[in-house]
């Protein structure tokens, strides 16, 4: 397990390095400058600007001395946000973000679980498409629709929760992002859940298990969760993906202070840095929850052993 | 490695396999129904357009923001630029299910083939190939998007090829998953042995027979991509005027909920009804072509 | 909604998310998450609300935006207008208990004005003499026209007499700085903890993307007069979700709302909306470079005469927005902006005219004028390109509407990829000089590249003319020139949208927008 663990850590070093060069030169292909705005800076100016932020030398020039900082653990400063450099805004930014997904991961798959099961239990019954109708309900509607829509309804008209802000983590201010973050999980993992159930319940041992006699809850707690639950675990991995890119629209409607908005809104203003800092944060968590969602897999799965490759 | 998706479905001859599956998707009375209703959609964006009365890029200058109504001829209403709702839903209909389509095909071309040539050469190539699938897999994928759109800037079919040229990452783990079960397969073996091409073993024996898993994973990818249009849209990177799609509107329709909540219903729901007929005949679909549900 | 509220009323009660009110903390929604609070490095709107209530410079804002003394107590200026001497008060001083001198004023200017800090805004200051040479490297720091006579007693001097110089003074570019701090910490001078500054409030915390939170200056010279003890500033993007934190409470002033929801606020909320004339211009840039159709006059007149102002601005807009007829927005000081020529004339008198103009320029039916139409990414922006398209549409111009981000619009329309392209200009100082000083030959930000030698002249001897009402008179007459030349299209002055709760006294509508919060205070 630890030699897997090792190793994949050390694959981890190419992907990752690939990852920022492609994106490094991709972005600076991009059309457009960091400093190009409403208004036209005079020559001067801009030569000044390009010349502190070090612009002003060949792209490759500049892709070795950005690898260069990197490798010391320097990720620049924020071309916008002047008075913050990259690591802090991600150091401040990825906490917010954090909590923020791993409480609506949590939801989804409090939720997304039991609809999966009771859907593939009553399978194709009026039980089953009423289920997986609400649970689909929350991809047939686009994120952005809904935020809004919850904040409107809970926080202007009912004035229960507050409309947007952070205001540092308060339980309140977390309830209608979370929920609006996790509306599409749910929908996701409900469905993972369904599909895997209904294939496990027809398996062999599932048949045994209900000829040896047990109880059908029995068969489906001791038996068939667990199999069917594999799925599920490794589309976490995946899932933490779509928290992100699904926190940026969360994150701009109710105005909270995570990485997810930095992902776009640096790319659309040529934060050459921010963008590179929040790609090489996203590449690294990739690898890292790839890795924690396949040991995860191994414990749940006794049919797979690392320590044999 | 891991194949998650792997399911190893035995060969069956694909013409009966067809028969079997069209005959137990028509016992699904949701997947049914979603089917007529998707046809029903696609239908009215290609013919509705020539019905409603405007024209998609035509001003109504006495009618800004008007509400839906039988007499003016604007039966979902117009926009805040005095143009006919319905007619640009059905436009925007033909765009986001073209777009849809288009970036689904690219990304299940490269994928199958890619999938299927690593599956079926295997040992260390397919390593390799594989390899570079995970180190795509931890590409920030919404930033390479929208560098794309940045870079590619006009062209919306571009575009979308491009998000499929990215999107193709699960399907070629799904086929290289069938593949490396199916290639195993006495029937395999015997075409080898009779001297048949390796190209022509993959392309008339192992894609066809892992087409079950590929049309799932089809029904399940145009949503995906209709979705991403909408967040594309919504980011201000939706295609341009005076073309339009179901998430343009949404996205501007998303601020009008309650000055004109029509610019966003109408739109909405028929995305909405799309996507859950597409989710429920993925489901069907996946229930009748996977013989271990039988 | 009220029914809503008693329906659910015990549980709102409990739940209720709204803080408990402070009647002396402002809380107020800036439309973006500042840069930096170094004065030196900021450029937009949002960051001046900020930056405002913490500095304060030789002139100052009123309530009403007009310029009172601020740390200058008097000024003399010389005969010729390019010398002025300021008296500072003595009772200026740092939050840190330090006298503001005339020396931090110096250090200030020459901060901003060495390349080193690459300052965006540096060139307001290009008055000043020698300040042009410094910024670009060519002459000492030491060169610049500003000297500190005696530690209250501040001279500049500037290249040429500049009629708006004094007005710019209260702008955050010619703030002092505290010398003391910038000297011990750097860069790091703007950071919480050891930012020290010397107006009605000081700076607390900043909690990036969250709040920045001030309080009051107890060191501030008029510190009597400033009722707010606190003011937190929430950076909010979202026009719509700032819209909803002010229904709901949440916040006392937004410094934005969107257009679209102007009708709905004057039925549900008249008594907060605050909306008044902008000091901008929105406008759309002809392509008069060779090669392109808009290079004649005839059709960049056609085009001007099709479009129908009112319609935009009443319709589809609907903010109060007034239609341009001058390049120049009225109620600009000292100054009487010319209007097109047609301005006059009935919309059927206006479409004929512009066929036959299209017609005589060799457009017809064979032959349709094709024109590349650019926008940047915007609700607003989308609206107005969309009706300019169908607008034309009845003069047989075939528009292709091309929509970018901001980055890539301005970067490509500077190098001339389009034939009309929306652009707007807000005023950075009250005078009619910074807008027509766009359609200069060889000017950065003239899009079209527009250029007339007449134009220029009169602008030049302009600017050499100290005589108020013959400088003006002068820029009117190089203002006609460019209307009558069709020279961009002007279509509707800004407006300010302002929500101020109702609560709050001391909010006074201004063209320049500006809103000092030491002049607010709660109604109680």
């Amino acid at each position: 397990m630890l030699s897997y663990t090792l190793k994949r850590l050390l694959q981890a070093i190419p992907t990752l390095w690939i990852v920022i060069t492609l994106s490094f030169f991709l972005m600076h292909l991009a059309p457009g400058g960091p400093f190009d705005g409403e208004r036209q800076l005079p020559p001067e100016i801009e030569a000044n600007l390009l010349a502190s932020y070090g612009l002003d030398k060949p792209v490759w020039a500049q892709y070795f001395t950005y690898m260069g900082n990197l490798l010391q653990g320097d990720l620049g400063p924020s071309f916008k946000y002047k008075d913050f450099s990259v690591t802090e805004l991600v150091a401040q930014g990825f906490p917010v973000s954090l909590e923020l997904g791993m409480w609506a991961i949590g939801l989804a798959l409090l939720v997304g679980i039991p609809m999966g099961v009771i859907a593939a239990l009553k399978r194709n019954s009026t039980v089953d498409y009423m289920v997986m109708g609400t649970a689909l309900a929350g991809v047939a509607i686009p994120n952005f629709v809904i935020a809004p829509l919850l904040a409107l309804v809970f926080g202007v008209f009912l004035a229960w929760l507050p409309v947007g802000g952070w205001n540092d983590g308060h339980w309140k201010n977390m309830i209608l992002p979370v929920v609006a973050l996790s509306i599409q999980q749910i929908a996701y993992i409900a469905r993972m859940m369904r599909a895997s159930m209904i294939e496990v319940l027809g398996s062999h041992f599932v048949r045994t298990a209900r000829a040896k006699g047990l109880s059908e809850i029995a068969v489906i707690f001791r038996h068939a969760l667990r199999p069917a639950m594999l799925p599920v675990i490794s589309y976490l991995g995946p899932a933490i993906a779509g928290i992100i890119t699904g926190s940026v629209v969360i994150e701009q409607i109710f105005g909270i202070p995570g990485i997810g908005r930095y992902f776009v809104q640096a790319a659309l203003n040529r934060d050459y840095t921010l963008v590179m800092g929040t790609v090489v944060f996203y590449g690294a968590l990739i690898v890292l929850f790839n890795l924690i969602v396949d040991l995860l897999y191994s414990a749940l799965d006794p049919q797979i052993r690392y320590d044999n490759e | 490695m891991i194949m998650n998706n792997a399911t190893s479905a035995p060969p069956v001859a694909s013409n009966s396999l067809g028969r079997e599956a069209w005959r137990r998707l028509r016992q699904n009375s949701a997947a049914t129904a979603s089917l007529v209703l998707l046809i029903i959609i696609a239908l009215a964006c290609l013919l509705g357009p020539w019905l409603t009365p405007w024209a998609l890029d035509e001003v109504d200058w006495n009618a800004f923001l008007a509400p839906p109504s039988i007499e003016s001829g604007h039966y979902a209403g117009t926009d805040a630029n005095g143009r006919d709702l319905l007619t640009r839903v059905f436009h925007g209909g033909q765009i986001s299910l073209s777009v849809a389509l288009v970036a689904t095909l690219v990304s299940l071309v490269i994928g199958v083939l890619y999938g299927a040539i690593a599956g079926y050469v295997g040992g260390r190539v397919d390593n390799l190939m594989m390899r570079f699938v995970d180190i795509m897999y931890s590409l920030p994928f919404m930033f390479m998007v929208i560098l794309l759109m940045v870079v590619f800037g006009r062209n919306i079919l571009l575009i979308y090829a491009a998000i499929g040229a990215v999107e193709w990452l699960d399907m070629s783990r799904i086929v290289r998953g069938q593949v490396l079960a199916l290639k195993r397969r006495e029937f395999v073996e015997a075409a080898h042995a009779l001297g048949v091409s390796s190209f022509k073993i993959v392309t008339r024996h192992l894609i066809p027979n892992a087409i079950g898993p590929v049309i799932i994973y089809v029904t399940l990818t145009v949503p995906k991509v209709i979705l991403l249009e909408s967040f594309l849209s919504f980011l201000g990177l939706g295609v341009q005027e005076p073309l339009t799609s179901w998430g343009v509107l949404i996205s501007e329709g998303k601020d009008m909920m309650e000055t004109a909540p029509w610019m966003l219903i109408i739109p909405s729901a028929f995305l909405a009804i799309t996507l859950l007929c597409l989710n429920f005949l993925g489901d069907g679909l996946r229930d009748a072509l996977d013989p271990k549900t039988r | 909604m009220l029914n809503t509220r008693t329906l659910v009323g015990s549980i709102a009660l409990a739940l209720s998310a709204a803080a408990p009110l402070q009647a002396d903390t402002l809380r107020l929604a800036i439309m973006g998450e500042p840069a930096s609070l170094d004065p030196h490095k900021i450029s937009g709107t949002w960051e001046n609300d900020v930056v405002g209530d913490l500095f304060e410079g030789l002139v100052t804002e009123a309530a009403d935006g007009s310029r009172i003394p601020g740390v200058a107590e008097s000024w003399e200026v010389s005969a010729d207008g390019t010398v002025y001497t300021f008296t500072l008060r003595d009772d200026a001083k740092w939050s840190d208990g330090e006298p503001v001198t005339a020396d931090d004023f110096v250090f200030a200017f020459q901060r901003i004005l060495a390349p080193a800090t690459a300052a965006n805004y540096a060139y307001l200051l290009y008055p000043v003499k020698n300040a042009e040479a410094v910024y670009a490297g060519d002459a000492e720091t030491s060169t610049l026209g500003i000297e500190a006579l005696d530690a209250t007693t501040l001279q500049i001097t500037l290249e040429r007499s500049t009629p708006y110089f004094l007005d710019q003074l209260s702008h955050y570019t010619a703030y002092p700085l505290p010398s003391h701090t910038v000297e011990t910490y750097g860069n790091d001078w703007s950071q919480p903890d050891n930012m020290v500054s010397n107006g009605a409030f000081q700076l607390d915390e900043w909690q990036s993307q969250t709040r920045i939170t001030a309080s009051r200056n107890p060191y501030f010279h008029d510190v009597d007069n400033v009722a707010l003890e606190e003011v937190v500033y929430y950076p909010i993007e979202e026009r719509n979700t700032a819209l909803n934190r002010f229904r709901a409470g949440e916040i006392d002033i937004a410094r934005e709302f969107p257009t679209q929801r102007y009708d709905w606020l004057m039925d549900n909320l008249p008594e907060a909306v605050q909306v008044a004339p902008y000091l901008g211009i929105y406008y759309y840039a002809f392509n008069t470079r060779n090669g392109h159709p808009t290079a004649d006059p005839r059709v960049r007149e056609a085009l001007s005469l099709a479009v129908r102002r009112e319609v935009i601005t009443d319709q589809i807009l609907g903010t109060g927005e007034v239609p341009a007829y001058s390049f120049v927005p009225p109620n600009v000081s000292h100054y009487e902006a010319p209007t097109l020529s047609f301005a006059e004339l009935s919309q059927d008198e206006r479409l004929e005219r512009a066929r036959d103009l299209l017609q005589e320029a060799g457009y017809g039916p064979d032959n349709p004028l094709e024109l590349m139409l650019r926008y940047n990414t915007s609700e607003d922006h989308r609206k107005v390109a969309i009706a300019l398209a169908a607008m034309w549409k009845p003069l047989g111009v075939e528009v292709d509407l091309f929509n970018s981000e901001v980055a890539v619009h301005y970067s490509d329309i500077r190098q001339g990829d389009f034939d009309v392209a929306r652009a707007g200009w807000i005023g950075d100082y009250n005078d009619a000089q910074n807008f027509l000083s766009l359609l200069e030959s060889n000017v950065a930000n003239n899009y079209g590249a527009y250029s007339s030698a007449e134009f220029d002249a009169l602008m030049s001897e302009a600017a050499n003319t100290q005589d108020m009402d013959a400088r003006a008179e002068l820029m009117a007459e190089a203002e006609a020139i460019a209307l009558e030349d069709s020279a961009t299209l002007p279509i509707y002055y800004y407006v300010s949208r302002n929500l101020v709760s109702p609560d709050l006294e001391g909010w006074e509508t201004n063209i320049e927008d500006i809103h000092r919060s030491r002049w607010i205070h709660f109604d109680n």
